[in-house]
């Protein structure tokens, strides 16, 4: 039976991610922005409550795929996912994880997205694990906090083209190459490093380890200096001769064309509707400030009333809300396909591409609705304004996501639709 | 005048569930015992209802009944607390029927109706067979609603309207008048509009008009007045693009009221009604035309629901036609995906290009977001939940995208997207009327 409404088990959970959001974030979300690289300690002395929240499904980290496979974003993918395999049976209808993860991430990046990335033991790295790890090694990983290291100088979107190479050396894999804008990566307790076991063996030969930070093969270059979320660290590391445990290759160590690189790139179907969930929180802190300023103007939107009969204001304000709510359920709508072991590799893109370029107009219309106010640092529209820009490039960039929907919607692959 | 023959609910709910069973008899959705289940509760329904539905006598004028007791109403649907976006089995079986007459029938009709400004008589009756007026109407009152459901009419509005959205209108626009009667109506309204409504020979013809001319036109605030006269209303003021307004036997017309926006009953042959040609640039199907309202004189008991009631018609056609316009709009999409794989420029297919590619893909995206936004603002209709924010959303989306999805499916078409070979032009003027047009339909 159709219903949109978030899910009555839910509420007192993201309640408690309000409140975080409120009373936690909001009040050091300035301090962190202006002191980029200090690590926020207001987390970790709230870290009982953030497990606390995590233990009730809203990290966005390792629990996230319990329901997924790991070729989840194969081609020709069958509506069929392992152990979610019940759900399929139409009453049995699946509020999981997925939903409660990105219902809360939503709260707690309408507290503030830099900030919620440096939750610890939430990182990008756990949703890989989730993703593509085996029974074994989530039991192994699980508790810890894992960042993700991808990008590489020469490979930012075509993640088929990275160099960093994994050669196997008796119980180990040596591992050589540079990564950039590690999310995490410094505070992290693992980093989940993508490195092809040969280059010239194409995209199937591309596998992610797990390296624990404190290898000493493993070595931080930098933390940049950002436009936005300036609370999260982004890291630069090197990596030469760094060593790692063969058990400590995620998922399936056998090269292949067909589940390769669609095992590490499931870890997407995971982590784009996590992202599109910071988009939308976000967005819904921006039209929050930005209702409450209009209204000690005295403009608010008649819903029942043509927008072009309204003010300028007003007509702009009503049309942003009506982008956010379609980013909000097109998000809503990934997490649910994923918690019902649905394939949602094209709606966790199309999640994705909405929410993140209706996050960052609404951020910039927002500053411009409010004016000087905006702009200043007095409020913090011009930050969420800055923060907003990520959304639409990490984990996916906009023009990414349009080329993974429309290959999907055209049954291209990628040597023709490039 | 022929005798009206009179159906026992029991034979009526009988003839509808064996409809449905012909239409969707072959689906593979009938091996399911569940739906099957559902079907033979629409076979077997009790008859338990207030008055038999009577064949219609005559298209005017409504002899006045009088209703006992208090008017049916649809119950709302039950509470869930679960997202889920799957529809129930009964919305999957009828949503299927109106796919299949969208297909089979609507869709090759679409380019002569717009062209001749008619629905085909054999259009008219393949809806009348499939039951579609009854669907916002309760079973007391001899529809086929066990519960009020904007969620099934919005699904079903939109398997219409990709078939043709001009067609889609013109079959509902009396459907909407029967669920506006079914809604607000007093047991005597209901008994003196419905059955004629509900008939299945030959139903009347009728039309919610609510639109005005003027830019910036706002249905909250109708220039058409009605002034109570003891007993009587005298209405003046004129209505614009009201769908069917030459065939139509009975208008619901807004107008201000005591300063207050309401819906009144007018029948066409009243006195001082008058009917021109009003044409528009699209649901031309529909045939649009403009009525005047000089000193008509109706009963004051023709006034129907109230104020709240006028409000919660504007915000439900709203909805319809932005439930509507996701159906023309998929029907957009499903076209260019096969046109721009097989169409070559510079030696490969167009798709191969990401300025064509990448449109395609938004408007997958833009129009996913409007049906979501539409079923959840019908949902909440239907749980008894504030929904004017959801449907203010809609609205925009719908003006927004809508009307960018039809530019869209012209442009990639090139040359042959302006020229009248393809549907891609008349999708263009129908899907900017969605966003613009009020009244007419109802979820």
């Amino acid at each position: 039976m159709i219903n949109l409404e978030v899910p009555r088990k839910f509420i007192p959970l993201l309640g408690r991610a309000r409140a975080f959001a409120d009373e936690v974030m909001r009040p050091i979300s300035r301090k962190y922005d202006r002191a980029e690289h200090a690590y926020p300690v207001e987390l970790d002395l709230v870290s009982a409550v953030i497990d606390g929240l995590t233990d009730a499904g809203a990290g966005h980290g390792a629990g996230v795929a319990a329901t997924r496979t790991k070729d989840g974003s194969a081609r020709s993918a069958v509506a069929a996912a392992g152990s979610d395999r019940k759900a399929l049976r139409r009453k049995e209808n699946r509020n999981g994880a997925n939903l409660s993860s990105v219902l809360s991430v939503m709260e707690t990046c309408r507290g503030d997205v830099g900030l919620a990335l440096s939750i610890p033991r939430q990182g990008l790295g756990n949703a890989a694990i989730a993703a593509v790890a085996t029974e074994e090694q989530k039991a192994r990983y699980g508790k810890r906090w894992a960042a993700m290291a991808i990008t590489e100088p020469e490979a930012g979107s075509d993640s088929g083209a990275i160099r960093t190479t994994a050669v196997k050396d008796g119980p180990d894999y040596v591992l050589n190459g540079e990564k950039i804008f590690v999310t995490g990566g410094e505070r992290a307790e693992l980093v989940v490093v993508w490195a092809t076991l040969d280059g010239s063996l194409g995209k199937g030969a591309i596998k992610s380890f797990v390296v624990e930070r404190t290898n000493p093969g493993l070595g931080l270059v930098r933390l940049e200096h950002k436009l936005g979320i300036r609370a999260s660290d982004t890291a630069a590391f090197h990596l030469d001769n760094c060593r790692v445990p063969a058990s400590d290759l995620l998922g399936d160590p056998g090269i292949s064309t067909e589940t390769g690189f669609g095992g590490a790139m499931a870890t997407f179907d995971n982590t784009r509707p996590l992202v599109a969930a910071m988009a939308v929180g976000l967005s819904r802190a921006c039209l929050d400030t930005t209702t409450g300023l209009l209204a000690q103007r005295g403009i608010g939107v008649d819903w029942d009333r043509p927008p072009l009969g309204q003010s300028a204001a007003a007509a702009r304000l009503a049309a942003l809300e009506a982008e956010y709510e379609a980013a909000y359920l097109l998000t809503m709508r990934a997490a649910w396909m994923a918690d019902n072991g649905r394939p949602n590799s094209m709606e966790a893109s199309m999640a994705k591409a909405k929410a993140g370029r209706t996050c960052v107009d609404i951020a910039l219309s927002c500053v411009e609705l409010a004016g000087p106010t905006g702009y200043a640092e007095t409020e913090l529209l011009e930050k969420w304004a800055r923060d907003a820009k990520i959304l639409d490039i990490f984990e996916g960039t906009q023009q990414i996501q349009l080329l993974v929907v429309a290959r999907r919607l055209l049954g291209l692959s990628s040597v023709d639709l490039k | 005048m022929a005798a009206p023959t009179r159906l026992s609910l029991g034979d009526r709910g009988q003839r509808i569930g064996l409809r449905l069973i012909t239409k969707v008899g072959s689906l593979p959705v009938l091996g399911n015992p569940d739906v099957r289940r559902t079907v033979e509760s629409l076979l077997y329904r009790g008859s338990k209802g207030a008055f038999g539905a009577i064949e219609a006598a005559s298209r005017r004028p409504f002899p006045s009944r009088a209703g006992h007791g208090d008017p049916g109403r649809s119950a709302p649907a039950r509470q869930r607390h679960e997202f889920d976006l799957t529809p129930s089995e009964d919305q999957e079986l009828i949503r299927s029927a109106a796919a299949r007459l969208a297909d089979d029938v609507i869709r090759p009709a679409g380019a002569r109706a717009d062209a001749e400004r008619s629905v085909p008589e054999a259009v008219r009756r393949a809806a009348a067979e499939l039951g579609l007026s009854l669907i916002g109407v309760p079973s007391e009152l001899g529809g086929i609603a066990e519960e009020r459901s904007a969620v099934t009419t919005a699904l079903v509005l939109e398997e219409l309207a990709r078939g043709d959205l001009g067609i889609a209108t013109a079959l509902l626009a009396p459907a909407a008048v029967a669920t506006a009667l079914a809604n607000y109506g007093s047991s005597a309204q209901q008994a003196t509009y419905l059955p004629a409504l509900l008939s299945e020979s030959a139903p009347a013809r009728a039309s919610l008009a609510l639109m005005e001319q003027g830019p910036l036109f706002d249905p909250l605030s109708p220039t058409t007045t009605g002034a109570i006269r003891g007993s009587d209303l005298v209405v003046n003021g004129a209505k614009t693009l009201v769908v069917g307004a030459a065939d139509a036997d009975v208008l619901i017309i807004s107008a201000l009221v005591d300063g207050a926006p309401r819906l009144v009953l007018v029948e066409a042959g009243t006195r001082g009604v008058t009917v021109a040609d009003d044409p528009a640039m699209g649901i031309r199907a529909a045939c649009t035309g403009r009525i005047a309202l000089d000193d008509v004189v109706v009963p004051a008991t023709n006034l129907l629901g109230t104020t709240e009631d006028h409000l919660d018609a504007v915000r439900r056609a709203r909805l319809a036609w932005s439930a509507a316009a996701c159906g023309t709009a998929q029907a957009a999409l499903d076209q260019l995906i096969p046109y721009v794989l097989t169409r070559e420029a510079f030696g490969e297919p167009i798709a191969h290009r990401q300025a064509v590619a990448f449109t395609v893909a938004d408007i997958a995206i833009e129009l996913a977001g409007l049906r979501l936004v539409v079923w959840r603002a019908a949902s909440r209709l239907d749980q008894g939940k504030h929904a004017a924010r959801l449907i203010a959303h809609a609205r925009q989306l719908t003006a927004a995208h809508a009307a960018q999805i039809g530019s869209h499916a012209v442009q990639l078409l090139g040359g042959h997207g302006f020229v009248k070979e393809f549907d891609n032009e008349r999708w263009y003027r129908d899907l900017r009327g969605a966003g613009v047009l009020e009244g007419v339909l109802l979820t």
